[in-house]
């Protein structure tokens, strides 16, 4: 393993440890004013929300909207599945499955 | 929910059982993205040791991606480092978000914790802990096992990940279903929904004009800071609301 390569890899390690660290060590030993936990609140729907859409319906590079795909048409009977049986195990389980069919099927 | 005695709790053992149980989703879907990871790594020239060292020190799969494309097209080592800044910013806001629940966590713990820190991780351990029945014990079991499938998944694929079949049982579904049923648990009142919609909608617009993911952030900050102004109108109210 060459030294470089080394370099690389430690500075990529600091710089994404960063930011998963500072909010953690600063926000967790503090009382938090109402609006900010509000707000806090929000964050997961929003950014699971923010990585879902565009990983099911963008595509390529530059990104172009690609609304028909075994991605999208599984999506469907998942966000179903997920609402009817609030089960995370059977959610996936069943999300791989269909997918697996959809594949055959468009292929 | 089950109901889980303090002395359960406090307890190692039934962490490291529960946080391994609840990983498999996660593991399931590393496996699929490492063993992809570790064939296009090794292609690119990197020996099954250094592929296991980036994942472990880095633990961040796109920007892993995305360095070795750039390490292959013969980038300098300062762009890269500044891009996997970038990349994984976003982790601030998951971070933010699970600092309300590691109160009880002092100096070294919540330093390790931080180490942990992935889409993955967050969406699972947030649902989790609002739920009930979890703790941080769970919660780091569930990060490092993880973990440890990450750093696995991609030195197998960079030593013989070619030989393994792509898509095999429809594995590439496991994390987008395990996103969207998350995501789902989140939609707790017509305020998250709004919100869940605005940050999809605007996330979407982004990826096409902005390149990078920098869409995730600015898409998540400005749907979460709609839904204060939101949450404040008499016809939204209803829902759980805030813990």
């Amino acid at each position: 393993m060459d030294f470089e390569y080394l370099v690389l890899v430690i500075g990529m390690g600091i710089v994404t440890y960063i930011p998963r660290l500072i909010p953690i060590l600063v926000l967790s030993q503090r009382e938090l004013p109402r609006w900010l936990v509000q707000w806090l609140d929000y964050i997961p729907a929003a950014i699971l929300s923010a990585l879902i859409f565009p990983a099911l319906l963008t595509s390529g590079d530059p990104r172009t909207v690609v609304v028909i795909s075994p991605e999208v048409l599984v999506a469907i009977p998942t966000v179903i599945i997920a609402c009817k049986t609030r089960s995370l195990a059977g959610t996936v389980i069943s999300g791989m499955a269909l997918y697996w069919l959809a594949q055959r099927f468009f292929l | 929910m089950q109901h889980i005695s303090e002395e359960e709790k406090g307890s190692w053992w039934t962490a490291i059982r529960d946080g391994t149980v609840a990983a498999w989703p996660i593991c399931l879907g590393y496996l699929a993205i490492g063993l992809a990871f570790g064939v296009i790594a090794q292609k690119a020239g990197l020996r099954p040791l250094e592929i296991g060292l980036m994942s472990l020190l880095v633990y961040a799969g796109s920007s892993q991606f995305i360095a070795i494309s750039m390490l292959a097209g013969g980038s300098a080592i300062a762009p890269i480092v500044a891009t996997t800044f970038m990349v994984n910013l976003r982790h601030l806001l998951m971070s933010s978000s699970l600092s309300q629940y590691l109160r009880s966590l002092r100096g070294p713990w919540l330093a390790f914790y931080a180490y942990g820190v992935t889409d993955e991780s967050f969406a699972l351990n947030l649902t989790r802990f609002r739920t009930g029945g979890w703790d941080w014990r769970r919660a780091l079991v569930l990060n490092h096992v993880t973990n440890l499938a990450w750093i696995g998944s991609t030195m197998l694929g960079g030593v013989g990940g070619q030989f393994i079949p792509p898509g095999a049982f429809g594995i590439d579904y496991a994390l987008v279903a395990m996103f969207i049923c998350l995501l789902i648990f989140q939609l707790r009142g017509p305020v998250f929904i709004l919100v869940a919609l605005i940050a999809g909608g605007l996330a979407v617009g982004l990826s096409l004009v902005i390149p990078g993911n920098s869409y995730i952030l600015i898409a998540s900050v400005t749907a979460a800071t709609l839904g204060i102004f939101l949450g404040k109108l008499k016809c939204l109210q209803g829902g759980e609301g805030a813990r």
